[in-house]
């Protein structure tokens, strides 16, 4: 018989037993319950794409949860594994017609990991030294951030990828290395507890989430985001104390940290009163606006708190288009075509926004990328972590994307301008950019008046 | 841990990456879309008409059954293991061969995605017309043992409507071929025989569908009823006006509520029934059918009716219709959906019995049909945990099919009988009839091998529906 058939057998078992110790915080069977297994998301799951097994569709991940907390399917190498080989691009959740929330299954699923699975040494230590030691800490991550642009602009990184180096490395170390994200100058650091003046009338005040890596490798990005805005009549507000959004920690199951660097950044843009907190990073912008759920089972008192932050939380392509109408662009002549990120699609439902803003632009011809809704296989840190299903991943994208015949290729997170610069530099064709939607929108926006006026 | 022989023999067939056989990952093939039953002993993933040859012929060797499986997404169970054996997954199987436009035909292997075959054609103006509910996973494969149908059955008939020939792997591990790439190949219509039937007969390899034009216009309706008996009573009055739409579907009031909840698709939640309808065809017979329409519905106190007025609007009302069930999956529990035909006429009547079931267990039945071609989809609600209320809704749901036979319709419309409605074949067949059945599937599978358990009633349980007796996860 359809639905819940499958964990219907003494749900009060897992439901009484709540709250579970504490710390604990397993997937719920008032979420998994939702799921019907009719495996209407098969299709829509990149990994079930490539590799056509059950063990990794969303419909088999949530069934493998489902065993773990009745005690039929260990927490071994296995499940671990096929959980982790799991993207979360929730593109399964804008398929499934039962509303189960996979992401916030496969996030309680990964903190169960992390309290009961022992990963090899090696994993284990790279996975806290940049998840716990760097990310949360600004002045490290800057720290690292210097000695990498140094190692870039040295000529040494393009001696060591040039050299046959890595390749005696094992795993995918020379594939991986490609990927590191070119340091820019100057960071966007300098810019944090800044207000940036609206130019002209202002009309809004917001504020900007500037992100972590984000101010080191996407400073340009976020300088595009400052100009676009300021340029929309909106002041700029800067927090100082931000940091890190922590979508990396819930994703990796590390809640705990996470909620630490939410805490801090509730805090941190509390004192200003502004109409939205913007933020150009898809993935960030989908942890922001799901703060509330790290403190549902845990810091209860926050929750509150992060119900105020995450209501205020909008992606810039979603504000700007939900402004006044003031799109004004200048004309561009190119074809373009734009890839959803999946934390802006499948994750905050934000389609046409950034559609919108690119019609916007008189003479740009934007041809639709099929299969739009699939993942690019950046997914955070999943292009290094799993490197060889990323990069299957971006095969297939590159081929859809070259089908549009697109010089200029969109999209609306760094991680993915990342993926998908990689996959033009691999490519034989030439003279392709690729582009966060703020950076064309950069380009084309005109400054109203005359020069910029201070309030 | 070292592979058994049988696992030895299967990767020795195929490749290391295509066979698994660890108990964690045999777990994971215990259930399709309708329940959970047994673990397959392993389960092979082919790429190849030869590597499915050499796969039946290890299984044979070892005694093991086939059961072959797409997406698993059916409803009757088909691709879970009704007793032992090796699962055939047709995932990488997934190659459009070739696609023949001038000559409106694809030829695919079974592995291919239904929708995904349409949207690979429809930028040069063609589609496959089946449309099941979960067209945008399940696989032409499995619709072809289904014989899958979907909201347009009404119009454009079901998958084998739509299918020019096959080739087919034998339990003997020979290879044939039916049909051919044209109508009308002279002698006995082996690919009717095979479509429907389960996989019972041989395991498909590689299919000729015929492609669709796309109409040159559509429009699609919605009827909105305060009455139920309205709605269905204009379903016949449609047809009785000489018009076939190409869809013409139901959903009652408790269902609409669900479907709007899930999908916001602007079903009116006041209302106690809408009936969704399509006209395609050539631009001014559309406009003209859809004024008819128009008329009908208002001659049966329709209270509104509306037009989508673009394609993303007439998308939406799709996705709510085609989601519906998933809708309800939000609002209970469980529920248990039914697949019983009758003929449309009787429509109002089977609403009344319906009721008086709902009534008589004490359960709660959202109703859609396709109510064109007077296939319902009953779904009835429960909570599993409750074993009472289990046994209630397994009578319940037989009542409801006995009742289809007796207004002289049938035990399933396109869901299939797999392993949940087996046992209720007698209701519609002779024992002559059956022993008839029971001699085709002898010529073909001999051995029995190919998807024991189901399409034929196995006697072990008698006149049951299996499903609920068999939910083992």
């Amino acid at each position: 018989m359809s639905t819940g058939a499958l964990d219907v057998k003494d749900p009060e078992k897992h439901a009484a037993s709540a709250p579970p110790a504490a710390g604990r915080e397993p997937p719920e069977w008032k979420y998994y319950s939702k799921c019907i297994h009719c495996g209407l998301c098969l299709n829509a799951c990149p990994t079930y794409r490539v590799l056509g097994v059950e063990m990794d569709s969303p419909r088999g991940r949530i069934y493998q949860m489902i065993q773990v907390e009745r005690g039929r399917l260990p927490v071994g190498e296995a499940y671990v594994r096929h959980i982790d080989l799991c993207l979360n691009c929730r593109a399964c959740e804008t398929a499934c017609p039962s509303g189960v929330e996979y992401g916030r299954l496969v996030e309680a699923a990964r903190s169960e990991i992390e309290r009961l699975y022992k990963r090899p040494y090696l994993s284990r230590w790279a996975r806290k030294m940049f998840l716990e030691q760097l990310l949360p800490h600004p002045h490290r991550l800057e720290a690292a951030g210097r000695l990498l642009r140094a190692f870039q602009r040295s000529g040494l990184e393009r001696a060591v990828l040039a050299s046959r180096l890595l390749k005696i490395v094992p795993g995918r170390m020379d594939a991986i290395a490609r990927l590191a994200p070119r340091m820019e100058k100057p960071f966007f650091t300098a810019r944090l507890g800044q207000t940036v003046p609206a130019q002209g009338r202002q009309r809004y005040r917001v504020a900007l989430f500037a992100g972590c890596i984000a101010n080191l490798a996407f400073a340009g990005v976020n300088e595009a985001t400052v100009r676009v805005l300021t340029r929309q009549g909106c002041e700029v507000i800067i927090p100082k104390t931000q940091g890190c959004c922590g979508a990396l920690h819930v994703h990796a199951g590390l809640r705990d940290v996470a909620r630490q660097l939410a805490q801090a950044n509730i805090t941190a843009f509390a004192q200003a009163p502004v109409d939205a907190i913007i933020t150009n990073a898809a993935g960030c912008g989908a942890v922001l606006k799901e703060y509330p759920m790290l403190f549902e089972r845990v810091g209860a008192e926050w929750h509150e708190p992060a119900e105020k932050f995450s209501a205020r939380v909008r992606d810039v392509t979603e504000f700007l288009a939900a402004i006044d109408d003031n799109h004004a662009f200048a004309p561009l002549k190119a074809r373009a075509t734009y890839q959803d990120p999946c934390h802006l699609l499948h994750a905050q439902r934000v389609r046409e926004a950034p559609r919108q803003l690119l019609a916007a632009i008189p003479g740009l011809e934007l041809v639709e990328l099929k299969e739009t809704e699939i993942c690019c296989g950046s997914a955070g840190i999943y292009n290094v972590t799993q490197n060889a299903m990323a990069e299957a991943l971006l095969q297939a994208k590159m081929r859809r994307i070259d089908e549009t015949g697109a010089d200029i290729i969109l999209t609306a997170n760094p991680g993915c301008l990342l993926q998908l610069r990689a996959g033009i530099a691999q490519s034989q064709r030439t003279g392709r950019r690729v582009m966060h939607v703020v950076e064309l929108l950069d380009q084309v926006s005109r400054q109203p008046g005359r020069s910029p006026t201070t309030k | 841990m070292n592979p058994p022989p049988l696992v030895r023999d299967l990767i020795r067939a195929t490749s290391r990456q295509a066979v698994l056989w660890r108990k964690e990952d045999l777990l994971l093939y215990e259930y399709d879309a309708l329940s959970a039953l047994r673990q397959p002993e392993a389960v092979v993933f082919p790429t190849s008409t030869q590597e499915v040859v050499r796969v039946i012929r290890v299984a044979a060797r070892h005694g093991l059954p086939v059961i072959p499986r797409g997406a698993g997404t059916g409803l009757s169970g088909g691709a879970t293991v009704a007793e032992r054996g090796i699962v055939v997954g047709f995932s990488r199987m997934n190659k459009m061969i070739e696609i023949d436009l001038e000559n409106q035909r694809a030829r695919v292997q079974p592995g291919v995605v239904n929708l995904d075959l349409s949207a690979a054609v429809s930028d040069a103006g063609y589609y496959f017309a089946p449309d099941p509910s979960s067209q945008k996973a399940c696989t032409v494969g499995g619709n072809v043992a289904e014989n899958s149908g979907g909201p347009h059955t009404l119009a454009y008939g079901v998958t084998t409507n739509h299918v020019l020939g096959l080739e087919v792997v034998l339990p003997d591990g020979n290879v044939v071929h039916t049909g051919a790439k044209f109508w009308d190949r002279p002698g006995y219509d082996l690919t009717g025989l095979l479509v429907g039937s389960e996989g019972t007969l041989g395991i498909v390899t590689e299919i000729t569908v015929r492609l669709s034009r796309l109409p040159e216009a559509v429009n699609t309706l919605v009827a909105i009823y305060d009455r139920v008996s309205d709605a269905t009573q204009t379903v016949a009055a449609i047809t009785a006006r000489g018009i076939t739409p190409a869809a013409l579907e139901m959903m009652d009031g408790f269902t609409l509520r669900a479907v709007e909840a899930a999908t916001h698709a602007g079903y009116p939640t006041d209302s106690a029934a809408v009936l969704l309808i399509e006209v395609e065809g050539l631009r001014e017979a559309v406009e003209e059918q859809t004024k008819t329409i128009e008329a009908v519905c208002r001659e049966h106190s329709a209270r509104e009716i509306r037009r989508a007025r673009s394609a993303e609007e007439r998308a939406l009302l799709w996705k709510g219709r085609k989601n519906a069930f998933g809708a309800l999956g939000r609002i209970a529990p469980n529920y248990y959906v039914q697949d019983g035909v009758i003929p449309r006429t009787r429509l109002p009547e089977m609403l009344e019995y319906t009721a008086e079931v709902e009534k008589k267990y004490g359960l709660r039945i959202g109703n859609i049909f396709h109510a064109g071609d007077g296939n319902l989809h009953p779904l009835i609600m429960f909570d599993a945990r409750d074993p009472s209320q289990c046994d209630r809704v397994s009578r319940a749901a037989k009542d409801l099919m006995v009742k289809c036979v007796e207004m002289g319709g049938s035990i399933t419309g396109e869901h299939g009988v797999g392993v949940e409605k087996n046992e209720l074949m007698p209701l519609l067949f002779s024992d002559d009839d059956l022993a008839m059945l029971r001699r085709i599937k002898e010529v073909f599978n001999p051995s029995g091998l190919l998807n024991p358990g189901k399409v034929l009633p196995t006697g072990k349980i008698c006149g049951e529906l299996r499903v609920l007796a068999s939910v083992g996860a």
